[in-house]
């Protein structure tokens, strides 16, 4: 029973998975504009490019709780909308559309076909849409197909018809898509196999001479039935297929894509076969076929026939292949095709989808790596590349031919605009704090190949620095004021010293001027811009207004006493005194300041204040708020009828240091709310709500910024208002842009004293701050993304890295299978008998590097991520040894010296695993860790997966053996081992004497070492077989750990079993125990249980923000950042819970998944609270926001705070 | 005996409309073989565990996939002889 549970878990999405498995392109909008709607594992996310900035932006990412199988776009005739429709797991079929007003997805139709979840005979695998909008066909791998109509009924509303069937019993489709038909009956062509003669005959001639064949099957519009119209066996081989244009554009048909063949097929036509050219150089190997593996049909607008492809093969060379027609005597293309035409076009990375912009872009979604959008600078059509043509080129696929060659070169035709940050895959992700700020950063490998890299993240905001220039004394404070309330941009920048003021002007220099009538030898305390054109300079003896002809009048403070704080807008200026005494002055209708008569007497020292701003429309600001050094910020009304009224009081936890009243968006009561934001001299920083009409202040959120007084000012960022907060380091708090939730974020910038807004002609959106004696004017142009990464390159795909045990350094393990090693190509490259060419070696990061069948590559990187940000020292692995695991391990008998081990395998084969033998490199650190150096290798029989530091010595998981060395002078001597699990150790974890031992395939095992015995005792297994992929130990008892399909659990061992396992002496007692079932004499229990779609590939316990709780961090394959919050009060966990079930209801998943069921994918959910659907309460409707916030007898202010909370206290 | 007539009829059904369905003469071939379709099925269908296995082996998604399929056609090797 989940309820029962005695612990649980809060689980959230830290960062999205970034891993693209489809994209599609599209008038989403209704509008002439073209978007790009990706699918990432769970989340649909629309994307708008930015032609004229060559930017992509992201609008929109919805979670739909589901598995996104596949995903299409469709316009009905005549419309200017396209819609989505999208196969999940769900087991039906969802059509939806963008409302871009909303800015949100809306579901049209849900339609139910079969059952939930991935499987075999279930539609969903394969979708293709009729280009004219009028029928969709979903596929399974085997067997069944089924045919929807769609159209519009009399109100002009999309329908969905009854599915349609089209089913063939053992047959597997490998590639679907719907044909151009223009206007006939919708036809879609699939590529086919029938393995029902295969499986009769145990000859195995049937399965020899199997075929595979280009089936078209035609919806009748007119029968409303679906018939198999056409069959022709094709190319063996081939694997993909593309619609080619038909109506009046072209002569319809497909292009079916094998190796190195690609045939154009169509039912009335002849068949055309061009060869796919292969790479020429040195260290290619002249025999290796290629596949196309994605591509991209683009018509051209204008004439008919003018359309091409770019496909691309799995070295990422894109060839542009078109379609010559047989020309009428008007030379007009007739529609029967005369030749097929390829040549190379340029080289990009492997794309899971390509699209082509009418804009004339080009967004390749990568398979693995970051995105990239291109811009097309020419279609390559009058360049040297050679064309290859389909004539003379046998149809025949079994009969010989002549290969065909081209050089790879760099980008010609396309040139990159912007490279979407990706992490998949994400192979490991350490958190660790090696900059010693106040929160840690993370550490990650990821990357396939040559573009593989090792990524830092951090928390934070990118900041661009506009100007930093050192002044000639430590100002205290900085304002930027315009003459004019019509500036549009400041005028001057006014800096005060202690005992002085400076003003400087803006303009093409950055100039000082005398002459503003600003009193120059006193410190100022506020600037202000008033009223029509005249400027206010608040210094301690008194308010001097400067007005537009230069008369000065000057309001002097009372004798004895100074001005300590003031604060300004357009028409008020309010001051405190040193006495503890408030005047307020408000403007006349002449312009000139006149004071109130009273003075308001405050039971402490006033230590801030806040006026903020004069509403649109109104002639004052209603509220002055005073912090005094009583640790109380109080609300004084500025009414006339009852000016300097106490309205409302709120005591703090320490005395106040800044305080801003400021109007901002905000998502509960969807339009803008008036905040008053408080900043402590504890660094603690308070947002509370500000009630418009009675001053009362509610919802109070805090958040630690940093061990200084906070200082808080307003700033405008991308349009809207922002408080930018300076404590040890400068955080920015802006409403999201999609989610319009309120985010604080930290700069990526040094600590501030001061800060100001700043508008020019040159930056209208800046900030002007104070660090030290230096003047910097920056400004922030992106807040989507909070998490900034940093990139270094690393050789080959990274499978392991660690950390030094004191130095800021990681050590990376990389291996490449099917990758020539820098020797080999060294060799080849000497060698002059198979010199074929002089081509100059081009870059591995875009060509990938030259392939070998069963060659490995692999190296040792030493990288520095914080100084050097390069990797420092890289040893290649010889004898086609790869790398699989590393450890840093301390030797009790060298005296705790710490050493690098590397686990190698020689001639491994990936799948059936296999190897000749197993390698354990020993290094030792020279340098401090910049270096390393080799010692010695051991020979093993097998790779070893997981190595660990135990006790002083070596833990090693050798297949399903688990051995302890110690370092001998010659080699590693083997100490003890024991047969620890089924199948093989893939990881290891330790507490004390006790080994978590992780099976590839057996979840985990819990193994004691008896010191006394020297013996490695399991003394308890688990119940389900769990394909681990990584674990931690929570606490001695608890293991937490994740699974190649992409579960999250948590499991305890049982406390009796835990205290007999330790006791002194009981490992007599132990070995000897009966087993239970075939296992250990124990099992663990299960705590939690969570399916998280993406595949965990490292988990750890830690936390991410300053004074934040423990929590587990877990990185998943596709890039995703997760974490799991456990939950301390009983409470909080109902109230999740029946948070959770509203929403289940009220805003059910979009494509139609039952949100339970998915999150209890192989086991069901347990101890686990679904954070990022609890989320979603901020983006619901304001009435089912109240609703649900009704059933739960709460405000919904409080439950928005208490979501936000829940993220804010652990993570970003 | 109409009973037992409409019970064979149903399993038939069910049979022809969920493949895999097992019958008191499953052979093991038969069975492995549904087994090892439905695993290759489930690679190909979840995007996380192909992009695992493609980078496990080296190779793009697209060549995996294709495999995978292929593999569908006959996943445990021949069939056996038929004894009459």
């Amino acid at each position: 029973m989940a309820t029962t549970s005695s612990m649980f878990m809060y689980s959230l999405t830290v960062q999205p998975p970034t891993a693209v498995a489809q994209a599609i392109l599209g008038q989403f909008a209704g509008t002439k504009e073209q978007q790009i709607v990706t699918a990432s594992g769970s989340r649909l996310t629309l994307h708008r490019p930015d032609p004229s900035q060559g930017k992509i932006v992201t609008a929109l990412s919805h979670d739909v709780f589901g598995i996104i199988r596949a995903i299409a776009a469709f316009r009905l005739s005549g419309g200017s909308k396209d819609y989505i429709i999208i196969t999940s797991d769900s087991g039906r079929i969802t059509i939806v559309e963008f409302i871009p007003a909303q800015n949100r997805f809306n579901r049209l139709h849900l339609e139910t076909f079969g059952k939930s979840g991935i499987r075999r005979v279930i539609p969903g695998q394969y979708l293709a849409v009729d280009p004219k909008g009028r029928a969709c066909l979903t596929a399974s791998v085997e067997k069944n197909k089924l045919v929807y109509i769609l159209n519009r009924n009399a109100q002009a509303e999309l329908t969905i018809s009854s599915p349609l069937e089209a089913h063939k019993p053992q047959t597997l489709v490998f590639a679907l898509v719907a044909l151009d038909v223009g206007f006939a009956n919708p036809v879609f062509a699939a590529l086919e196999v029938d393995y029902a003669d295969s499986d009769q005959d145990p000859t195995g001639t049937a399965y020899e001479e199997i075929e595979k064949s280009l089936v078209y099957y035609e919806l009748d519009l007119g029968l409303n039935h679906v018939v198999r119209k056409w069959s022709e066996p094709v190319d063996r081989t081939a694997n993909i297929l593309f619609q080619v244009p038909g109506g009046g554009d072209g002569p319809s048909g497909v292009l079916v894509c094998g190796v190195d063949n690609i045939t154009y097929r169509h039912s009335n036509q002849e068949a055309f076969r061009v060869a796919i050219p292969r790479r020429k150089g040195a260290t290619e190997d002249p025999e290796r076929k290629r596949t196309i593996v994605a591509g991209v049909m683009h018509k051209l607008k204008g004439a008919a026939g003018a359309f091409f492809f770019l496909l691309q093969t799995e070295d990422g060379d894109l060839f542009k292949v078109t379609i010559e027609m047989v020309e009428d005597d008007e030379g007009q293309p007739t529609g029967e095709v005369q030749r097929l035409k390829i040549k190379y076009f340029d080289t990009v990375p492997i794309a899971s989808s390509l699209c082509i912009l009418k804009s004339g872009f080009l967004f390749v979604a990568s398979e693995f790596g970051n995105h990239q959008f291109y811009q097309f600078e020419k279609l390559g059509d009058d360049d040297e590349e050679i064309e290859f043509v389909s004539d003379g080129y046998p149809i025949d696929a079994t009969e010989p031919y002549t290969p065909v060659y081209f050089r790879p070169r760099p980008a010609e035709n396309l040139s990159l605009v912007e490279s979407i940050d990706s992490m998949n895959p994400m192979v490991g992700c350490k958190v660790a704090n090696l900059t010693q700020e106040d929160a840690p950063q993370i550490y990650s490998i990821c990357g396939t190949g040559a573009r593989s890299t090792f990524r830092t993240l951090k928390h934070g905001l990118e900041v661009s620095e506009i100007v930093e220039s050192e002044l000639p004394g430590i100002p205290s404070a900085v304002w930027t004021t315009k003459l004019t309330r019509s500036d549009e941009f400041d005028a001057y920048i006014v800096l005060s010293f202690t005992n002085g003021t400076l003003v400087l002007s803006i303009g093409e220099t950055v100039e000082e001027v005398t002459d503003t009538g600003f009193l120059s030898s006193t410190s100022t305390l506020a600037v202000q811009q008033l009223g029509q054109d005249g400027l206010i300079q608040v210094h301690p003896k008194g308010i001097r207004h400067i007005q537009a002809d230069r008369r000065v009048i000057e309001w002097a403070a009372p004798q004895h006493r100074s001005i300590v704080a003031a604060s300004t807008n357009e028409r008020q200026v309010a001051i405190a005194l040193s006495s503890g005494e408030i005047v307020y002055f408000e403007m006349d209708t002449d312009g000139t300041l006149a004071e109130y008569d009273e003075k308001k007497e405050m039971s402490g020292t006033v230590t801030c204040l806040s006026l903020g701003e004069v509403p649109e429309g109104r002639t004052r600001s209603e509220f002055l708020a005073v912090g005094c050094d009583d640790a109380t910020v109080r609300i004084l009304s500025l009414h006339p009828d009852s000016t300097l009224e106490n309205k409302s009081v709120q005591a703090l936890t320490s005395a106040p240091s800044a305080l801003r009243i400021m109007a901002m968006t905000d998502s509960s009561s969807g339009g803008s709310t008036l905040y008053l934001h408080i900043g402590l001299f504890s660094g603690v920083y308070l947002r509370t709500v500000l009630d418009e009409i009675t001053g009362e202040l509610s919802d109070t959120r805090t958040r630690f910024l940093g061990p200084k007084p906070a200082k808080l000012f307003q700033v405008s960022v991308q349009g809207q208002s922002a408080v930018l907060a300076l404590s040890s380091r400068p955080w920015l708090g802006y409403s999201d842009p999609v989610t319009k939730g309120f985010m604080l974020t930290p700069l990526d910038y040094p600590g501030l004293e001061w800060g100001w807004n700043f508008s020019s002609e040159q930056c209208t959106e800046g900030m002007v701050g104070i660090q030290g004696q230096n003047l910097r004017i920056f400004s922030i142009e992106k807040l989507t993304d909070n998490l900034l990464q940093e990139s270094i390159p690393l050789a080959y795909t990274p499978r392991c890295f660690v950390r030094h045990p004191d130095q800021p350094y990681f050590y990376t393990v990389e291996s490449e299978n099917n990758v020539l090693a820098p020797k080999t190509k060294q060799q080849l490259l000497a060698d002059p008998t198979v010199t074929n060419g002089n081509t100059a070696i081009l870059p591995p990061e875009e060509f990938g590097y030259p392939r070998g069948n069963s060659h490995w590559a692999s190296c040792i990187s030493v990288v520095d991520p914080i100084t050097e940000k390069k990797v420092l020292q890289k040893i290649d692995l010889e004898d086609n040894e790869a790398a699989v695991s590393m450890a840093v391990v301390s030797f009790a008998s060298q005296d705790d010296e710490v050493f690098l081990i590397v686990g190698t395998g020689k001639d491994m084969v990936v799948s059936p695993r296999s190897s000749t033998a197993g390698f354990i490199h020993v290094y030792r650190f020279l340098e401090d860790g910049k270096e390393v150096e080799f010692i010695h290798k051991t020979k093993i029989e097998e790779p070893p997966m997981a190595l660990l530091g135990f006790q002083g010595r070596l833990l090693a998981g050798v297949g399903k053996a688990l051995r302890i060395y110690d370092l001998g002078m010659r080699q590693l001597l083997r100490k003890a081992e024991s047969v620890a699990v089924p199948n093989l150790i893939i990881g290891l974890q330790t507490q004390g004497s006790r080994i978590v031992v992780s099976d590839v395939q057996e979840s985990v095992v819990m193994v004691v070492y008896k010191f006394q015995e020297n013996r490695l005792i399991p003394f308890v297994d688990d119940t389900i077989a769990r394909w681990t992929s990584c674990t931690t130990m929570v606490d001695y008892d608890t293991v937490a750990g994740g699974d190649k399909f992409g579960n999250l659990w948590l499991v305890r061992c049982p406390t009796k079993a835990s205290e007999e396992a330790d006791e002194e002496g009981s490992g007599a007692h132990l070995l000897h125990e009966r087993q239970y079932l075939q296992g250990a004499p124990h099992r663990l229990s299960l705590m939690a249980h969570y399916f998280t779609q993406d595949i965990p590939t490292s988990i750890q316990k830690t936390n991410l923000v300053a004074g934040g709780p423990d929590c587990l961090l877990w990185g998943g394959f596709q890039g995703t950042l997760g974490i799991l919050i456990p939950f301390v009060s009983r409470e909080d966990v109902d109230f999740f819970q029946s948070l959770e079930q509203h929403l289940r209801s009220e805003d059910a998943p979009l494509a139609g998944r039952d949100h339970l069921i998915y999150r209890g994918y192989y086991v069901p959910v347990k101890g686990m609270i679904d954070g990022d659907l609890c989320e979603r309460y901020t983006l619901l409707p304001k009435d089912k926001k109240e609703m649900i916030a009704g059933e739960l007898d709460r405000s919904v202010r409080e439950i928005e705070r208490k979501i936000s909370d829940m993220r804010t206290r652990s993570a970003y | 005996m109409a009973d037992k007539l409409r019970a064979q009829q149903q399993l038939e059904a069910l049979q022809a409309r969920y493949v895999g369905t097992g019958h008191p003469d499953t052979t093991k071939f038969e069975w492995t073989s549904n087994i090892q379709r439905d695993s290759y099925a489930s690679y190909v269908g979840h995007p996380p565990l192909l992009s695992y296995m493609a980078v496990g082996m080296g190779e793009c998604r697209e060549k995996v996939r294709a495999k995978f399929i292929e593999s569908m056609i006959q996943p445990v090797g021949k069939p056996p002889e038929v004894q009459e």
